[in-house]
């Protein structure tokens, strides 16, 4: 059959669809459960690693059987155990305009439009079935890109235990430190909340003296990369403060939670 | 047979490269070289899709319209790449998050669709195949060389293992943040083409204009 | 009305396709030697850009995004992997059906277009800026007004460029930088003075 006619080339149209959809269907459909549990572990080790429990060699899932997810409702701060954690999807239910909330233009430092009415906490205990850590998840914007992390703090909800960054679009080499481990670890042992109760903690330019005035609430910033810098401050003070984790993390500090908590840990 | 085979696998290294004689692909050389091992994941990814694609479209070659090919062929390319992107995810899955949009977007990296115009609708399959492996070759030299530099420059390390003792940790090296920006690798590849041309003179491109004809070999 | 403004500055100088982001290297490189080639490739992928960017919101809002299908049942058919196939797929027929049409009513436009177009299907910018939006969930009159800006703004950069090229014929280049090696070494600085516009905020 000669090329040109109009038969011939639906024909040809008609093969080729086929055949590439038969083969991208097939590769997606046999790699979705590998890509999934990827994705699934890829976010474990980001939860423990925040709080520092990643070590080398062990098993991931093993060391996330210490972690307990649960929810909780913003507003109110309180645990919602109606909802099944496993399958609560935050940043799903961020977009859907049925389960969250537009934020006020002037509540909206994190530049992240709306959020969902509920969040997601990981539980993390000690030996003794107490509390440990406290593992949030936050996002918000930088410079070029929405970055996404978990913050990680200590049983008394002030004193950070880590933050790591595991998507974000920042500059490479610059605001891509944001996820470059020995940044992450300056966060260690600084104070969220300032004497007020609202969250004081910000990323500063330059490095931060030991002795200086406050210097718990510092962190040093990455060099080149100021806008970024202050994308991580105002992400972290928008999800630590009010109209974030606040009402919920001031429960904690005075004990109102911890009671509830245990529960088969 | 042999020697016209050898001849499409490395003609594309130096003497026809790609990026730096035929200004196919340049986009994605940017964005991914700012550490080595990501290019040479991008590299891989190349080089597959662009020999594959090369391979199909060639054996239809002859069934293909004149009418339909630009999208016969950008099926074929955006179905390889889809499925390459699908496998990055299942097996190297840090890596391809650090590529992110820059696997999709190999669909648009013209050396793809340049070749498989050029070459692979002209040819048959074998020698289309080495010839998409040897531009994917070609075009892996110039990422290697740029993703080499960036990184032992930029961040002191080469695949992540520190060459350079950085001062943040005790060392004596300043790492240069300007290598780690875009700008710096347009810098790179143009010095590049420098080198290449100085060595493989006939490379170099006539200027467009002269101010005296006799200026080089005046005597002052 | 204040929104569309900023997001279209924001797309033609901050998010500067080609000077921020790097998109469209091939072409802008290659057809950057005349101020005029330049124009004309600009407007074309201003076209391109202004008419993909939506027809792709479009498709992906209520062909491939999850829960698009659940009136027909299917609340959890999720087809976005086929995302690229479907973009590539629209822009190339896009870019077909354009240049058929002009062809037959605007011979004159189409003879000054007409050899740009089908190098518009492989540029990378349509494609990315097809990606960005559906990265950044724009709905359809952000994705107009985005379609619009990015392709101005690439436009604008590619014409600056050409500017300059035009001028450095006059100067003494090495022999081995000649053409391409000091086109790319311009390009470098001019993204460098492009990057005094990123984080400017409005």
């Amino acid at each position: 059959m000669p090329n040109e006619t109009p038969q011939k080339m639906l024909i040809v149209a008609l093969l080729l669809c086929l055949v590439c959809s038969v083969l991208v269907s097939s590769a997606a459909v046999f790699l979705k459960p590998l890509q999934e549990r990827n994705k699934e572990l890829d976010m474990k080790k980001n939860i423990l690693a925040s709080a520092d429990l990643l070590q080398e060699g062990a098993d991931v899932e093993q060391l996330f059987q210490s972690v307990e997810p649960r929810v909780v409702e913003f507003a109110t701060g309180e645990y919602a155990d109606s909802i099944d954690p496993a399958t609560f999807e935050q940043r799903a239910a961020a977009k859907n305009p049925q389960t969250s909330t537009a934020i006020p233009r002037t509540q909206d430092i994190a530049r992240i439009g709306r959020r969902a009415k509920y969040g997601l906490v990981y539980l993390v205990r000690n030996e003794r079935g107490g509390l440990k850590y406290i593992i949030l998840p936050v996002h918000g914007k930088g410079l070029w890109s929405t970055m996404y992390g978990f913050i990680a703090l200590q049983d008394d909800a002030n004193t950070v235990a880590g933050i790591t960054f595991y998507q974000q679009g920042e500059t490479a080499g610059l605001g891509a430190e944001v996820s470059n481990p020995e940044w992450n670890a300056k966060w260690r042992q600084k104070q969220v909340y300032g004497e007020e109760g609202q969250p004081t903690l910000q990323v500063v330019k330059g490095t931060v003296e030991p002795t200086a005035p406050n210097a718990e609430h510092k962190v040093d910033g990455i060099a080149g990369a100021t806008l970024t810098s202050r994308g991580v401050t105002n992400l972290v003070r928008y999800w630590l403060g009010s109209h974030g984790y606040g009402p919920y993390l001031s429960r904690i500090r005075e004990g109102e939670l911890n009671d509830l908590n245990v529960e088969g840990g | 047979m042999a020697s016209e085979a050898r001849e499409v696998l490395f003609e594309p290294l130096v003497d026809n490269n790609p990026i730096a004689l035929q200004i196919l692909g340049i986009c994605s050389a940017l964005a991914v070289t700012t550490k080595l091992d990501t290019s040479l994941v991008m590299c891989l990814a190349v080089i597959v899709v662009l020999a594959l694609s090369n391979a199909a479209i060639s054996f239809i070659r002859q069934h293909i319209p004149s009418n339909v090919r630009i999208i016969v062929q950008m099926t074929i390319i955006a179905s390889l790449v889809i499925i390459v992107d699908q496998f990055l995810k299942a097996f190297a899955y840090d890596l391809s998050k650090q590529l992110s949009v820059f696997v999709g977007l190999i669909i648009t990296n013209c050396i793809v669709l340049g070749r498989a115009e050029a070459f692979a609708m002209k040819n048959p399959v074998w020698i289309s195949f080495l010839d998409g492996v040897g531009n994917g070759l070609g075009y892996s030299l110039i990422l290697i060389v740029v993703g080499t530099f960036r990184e032992l420059f930029g961040s002191g390390s080469l695949l992540g293992y520190q060459i350079l003792p950085l001062t943040s940790a005790g060392g004596w090296y300043v790492p240069n943040g300007l290598m780690l920006l875009a700008p710096s690798a347009f810098i790179i590849i143009g010095l590049f083409i420098w080198v290449l041309r100085v060595w493989k003179t006939e490379q170099v491109e006539k200027p467009q204009y002269q101010i005296r004809q006799v200026h080089r070999t005046e005597v002052v | 009305m204040e929104h569309y403004i900023s997001l279209f500055v924001k797309s033609v100088f901050i998010e500067n396709m080609a000077l921020a982001f790097f998109l469209g290297m091939c072409s802008f490189l290659a057809v950057s030697k005349k101020v005029e080639t330049a124009i004309g490739l600009g407007i074309a992928v201003i076209v391109v850009q202004t008419l993909t960017v939506p027809l792709n919101n479009l498709v992906y809002v209520h062909v491939l995004k999850e829960g698009a299908w659940e009136w027909a049942g299917l609340p959890d058919l999720d087809l976005s992997f086929l995302g690229f196939l479907s973009y590539i797929g629209i822009i190339a027929a896009a870019v077909q059906i354009l240049e058929m049409v002009l062809d037959k009513f605007f011979p004159a436009l189409y003879n000054a277009l007409g050899i740009f177009l089908p190098l518009i299907t492989v540029n990378c910018v349509i494609l990315a800026g097809s990606l960005f939006m559906v990265e950044r969930d724009y709905h359809f009159a952000e994705s107009v007004v985005y379609g619009l800006g990015s392709g101005f703004g690439w436009a604008l950069a590619i014409t600056a460029l050409a500017g300059i090229r035009e001028r450095l014929r006059y100067s003494d280049v090495p022999d081995g930088l000649q053409g391409l090696g000091i086109a790319f070494i311009m390009t470098g600085l001019m993204a460098l003075g492009f990057m005094a516009f990123s984080g400017v905020e409005l």
